[in-house]
């Protein structure tokens, strides 16, 4: 027999044992589990090509490394945090928590679940090879703008088309396995307007991710016939246009931006609610508002063009277009405030995080406001304030509500308590850090500091040897954070079911450390009215 | 099955052996693109584990489902990944419908001197804005990757070969579906027969479009005309090897329907293809529009 149904007991379908487990496994949490340590790898290789740039600006003049070293590292941070960390984190959180939250045993497409983990090593591995290639890694920044990347690029700019096609590949995989999970295996009694947010927010990540993905892959297979078989989308001479580039690459960025937040509201719209014990304000608000921002995700790119060269109306239209995605973003941070509103206010570390999420994230929303104008934008364009913007928005936005995320459901993961004194050790000493690190960053690109350049004049020394000293003491942080989680699933303390006194979701249902496959039989209306954060 | 029941697989190892077959293929890949000796092979190798993977993993689903190891809700999960896979497809080839359309629209007129580009008749003297015969006409120009420019002779025209397929295309899928009608009806010899003229009527367009490449290169329309040749050859040859692929998908079904692995209720996987083979269909009016016609 080659499939088991959930119905039989536990132990006759538990894991495997020993290395194949994690392989050959089916499993929505084995497979969450594997993204997340994948996603936790990358985050530290990254945060160390992080470092190196941050030593090398620790000074002004050439330190450490020659300037085609330093744009590779910028190169190769950016693409490792966003496609090797962020992405694959909020993935793993997907696999995990889905299932448990709309009463399915597991997701629904099992086997390709493996196969979009399975892909990812070797695509991280193809594109963390080209480091030790002949002219080294992709150095011509994480957007790789033609003609860098195809006239001007070293031969690896190949291996690493072809890691952003099985990037592709993956992410598409997940997202559409998320989406039949939702809609299919939900428990019948569970209505549309019952789902968590997390798990709005991951369904309407899952439609941002096969509407952007594939044009991400049309734009890398155009640079690969670029350079390669004599094609001429990127090239003048032959009638296309390098700007041309830009146009398709944004048109994924920008909805890429989105992928990367939007499961991150809907994390932070769990943990809010149950520490201030209310029901989340504004519960269908909160739906519209994600449906609306990811639809404005498609129509706003080439704000990131402004100074690409574009006819005026053109400029006029994408920044107001732009500016309309305050709305609905107004929308959640008030939500989110009116939940906190005269709550019973506790402040364990995922709260801590959370907060400091609502707070941190919206500074890099108004910043990000700031650069959409498009006038403005003349001034801030490629400087190290849009550093500190998408910093704001990725590190003290999406980074923080996967930490934020991992605090608040550990316990349902390993059914055992984190150290709580240390975590908050950990929050304070990352949440001071990460400010000291990015904060002067503002300062120094509205002085006109330029981004991805390893030297600089002499007034930007100060506000620089700032940030990188933050930047230091922000990556030892991650040294205690490792800590804590390791030392939670070996030593930590038995937690119960339900840890958090607040917490409602039906994933708080199951055991302390939820068991292998998650529902057997769907839950009933009563449970999941009863387990519902709104009211 | 137990309706009831939630399908749940075993582990499996096809995924990872995917994941490797596709890997080598590709490292492969771009080591023959830079010229080393065993870049080919490897493509060879890759490809034929990845071929071998699909066989087994499509082949144990195939088992399973012919076992009744499947329920009402996987077929409708089934339903779901095949819809959306097919929409991720279909935002693949707007990427470059969408590269057509700039090109056509913007980059060449500007590069022609729309717009007023006062920079045009210095920097841009000898550049040709004629589509189709886009590019520098000045002899011994190259593009940036130091690749001649070849411009075409002829034009590309609708009629002929092109309007032929569309037909042919078109027809393939009114067979498709009365083929999906007699299933519906159960009656087996009847699909065989129009499944069998819907793969005739695939493998007759790809044949045609073979001749067409050929009349085109001959004509001196190749991937390096320009962004003409680029967009003609990348869409039509992406559309050509999923046309392929829906060819080999329906010539599997067609197999399935002699062995008798589909009910008149339960036949996801002729669906599935079909629906694959409606959107080939309509890529390609897309394509007949705006690449050959106007």
């Amino acid at each position: 027999m080659t499939t088991a149904t959930a119905s039989h007991d536990e132990h006759h379908h538990g894991p495997e044992k020993g290395l194949m487990r994690w392989v050959k496994t089916t499993n929505h949490k084995d497979i969450g589990t594997l993204y997340l340590w994948f996603a936790f790898a990358m985050l530290l290789i990254g945060g160390a090509l992080a470092m190196g740039i941050r030593m090398e600006l620790l000074q002004p003049g050439l330190q450490l490394m020659d300037p085609h070293f330093f744009n590779q590292l910028t190169t190769m941070h950016g693409l490792i945090m966003v496609f090797g960390a962020i992405m694959p984190a909020f993935v793993g959180l997907g696999n995990w928590l889905i299932p448990m939250m709309v009463g399915a045993p597991d997701m629904a497409l099992p086997r390709m679940n493996n196969w979009s983990f399975w892909i990812l090593p070797f695509a991280g591995g193809i594109l963390l090879s080209t480091f030790f290639m002949e002219g080294g890694a992709p150095a011509f920044g994480w957007t790789f703008y033609a003609p860098l990347s195809t006239t001007f690029a070293p031969d690896s700019t190949d291996f690493f088309i072809f890691a952003v096609h099985l990037l592709g590949f993956s992410s598409i995989m997940g997202a559409i396995n998320i989406i039949a999970t939702v809609l299919n295996m939900r428990a019948p009694k569970m209505k549309l307007m019952d789902m968590p947010l997390f798990v709005w927010t991951w369904l309407i990540t899952s439609f941002l991710l096969i509407g952007a993905m594939p044009v991400l892959a049309g734009a890398v297979t155009m640079m690969l016939t670029d350079r390669n078989f004599g094609t001429a989308f990127f090239d003048a001479t032959g009638g296309g246009d390098p700007v041309m580039f830009q146009h398709i690459f944004w048109f994924f960025g920008h909805p890429e931006v989105y992928i990367m937040i939007l499961p991150a509201f809907g994390v932070v719209s769990h943990i809010i609610p149950t520490f201030a014990r209310k029901p989340l304000f504004g519960y269908s608000s909160m739906v519209y508002a994600t449906a609306s921002i990811a639809f404005l995700s498609y129509i706003v790119w080439a704000h990131h063009m402004f100074l690409t060269g574009m006819p005026v109306a053109g400029e006029l239209y994408f920044m107001y277009a732009t500016m309309l995605i305050a709305v609905p973003t107004g929308v959640k941070v008030f939500n989110w405030i009116s939940t906190m509103w005269r709550g019973s206010m506790t402040f364990e570390t995922p709260m801590l995080w959370a907060v400091s999420f609502v707070f941190l994230f919206t500074i890099g929303g108004f910043s990000g406001l700031m650069l959409g104008i498009a006038p403005a934008d003349i001034q801030y364009h490629d400087t190290y304030f849009v550093v500190a913007h998408f910093h704001y928005v990725l590190v003290t936005g999406a980074l923080w509500s996967i930490i934020a995320a991992t605090f608040y459901w550990l316990p349902k993961w390993t059914g055992k308590m984190y150290n709580e004194g240390l975590a908050k050790v950990h929050f304070w000493w990352a949440v001071i850090s990460v400010n000291v690190l990015f904060f002067p960053q503002h300062f120094l690109g509205l002085a006109g500091m330029p981004r991805r350049i390893p030297d600089y004049s002499l007034q930007f020394a100060d506000f620089n040897m700032i940030s990188s000293i933050g930047g230091f003491a922000f990556g030892a942080s991650f040294i205690l954070f490792t800590y804590i989680v390791i030392d939670c699933i070996r030593n930590g303390k038995p937690a119960t079911a339900r840890p958090w006194e607040g917490a409602k979701g039906l994933e708080w249902t199951l055991a302390p450390k939820a068991q292998y496959h998650s529902f057997n039989t769907p839950p009933s209306r009563e449970l999941i009215k009863s387990e519902s954060q709104h009211s | 099955m137990n309706e009831k029941e939630y399908y749940i697989p075993d582990g499996t190892y096809w995924p990872i052996i995917g994941s490797i077959g596709i890997s080598i293929l590709l490292i492969g890949f771009a080591n023959q693109m830079h010229g080393v000796s065993w870049g080919s092979s490897a493509m060879v190798l890759g490809f034929a584990i990845t071929v071998f993977m699909l066989f087994g993993w499509l082949g144990q689903v195939v088992n399973e489902s012919v076992n009744g190891q499947y329920n009402q809700q996987v077929d409708r999960s089934f339903r779901w990944g095949m819809s959306w896979f097919i929409f991720s497809e279909v935002m693949f080839f707007a990427a470059f419908f969408g590269a057509l359309f700039y090109a056509r629209m913007l980059s060449v007129p500007w590069l022609g001197g729309a717009d007023n580009n006062i920079f045009t008749p210095d920097l841009w003297n000898g550049f040709s804005a004629t589509w189709q015969q886009v590019a520098f006409t000045t002899p011994g120009t190259t593009l940036q990757s130091g690749t001649a420019i070849s411009i075409p002779t002829k034009l590309v025209e609708a009629t002929g070969l092109p309007a032929l397929n569309t037909i042919l295309l078109l027809l393939s899928g009114v067979t498709l579906t009365l083929a999906h009608h007699a299933l519906r009806s159960d009656n087996r010899n009847q699909v065989i027969g129009w499944l069998v003229a819907t793969i005739t009527l695939g493998v007759a367009f790809l044949g045609f479009q073979v001749m067409e490449y050929g009349h085109a290169y001959a004509d001196g329309l190749k991937l390096t005309s320009g962004i003409y040749g680029s967009t003609f050859y990348m869409l039509t040859g992406f559309h050509g090897f999923h046309v392929t692929l829906g060819v080999i998908m329906l010539t599997v079904i067609l197999f399935r329907v002699q062995k008798g692995h589909f009910s008149a209720n339960n036949h996801f996987a002729f669906e599935g293809v079909a629906w694959y083979w409606h959107f080939v269909d309509v890529v390609w009016l897309g394509l007949f529009v705006f690449v050959y016609w106007v």
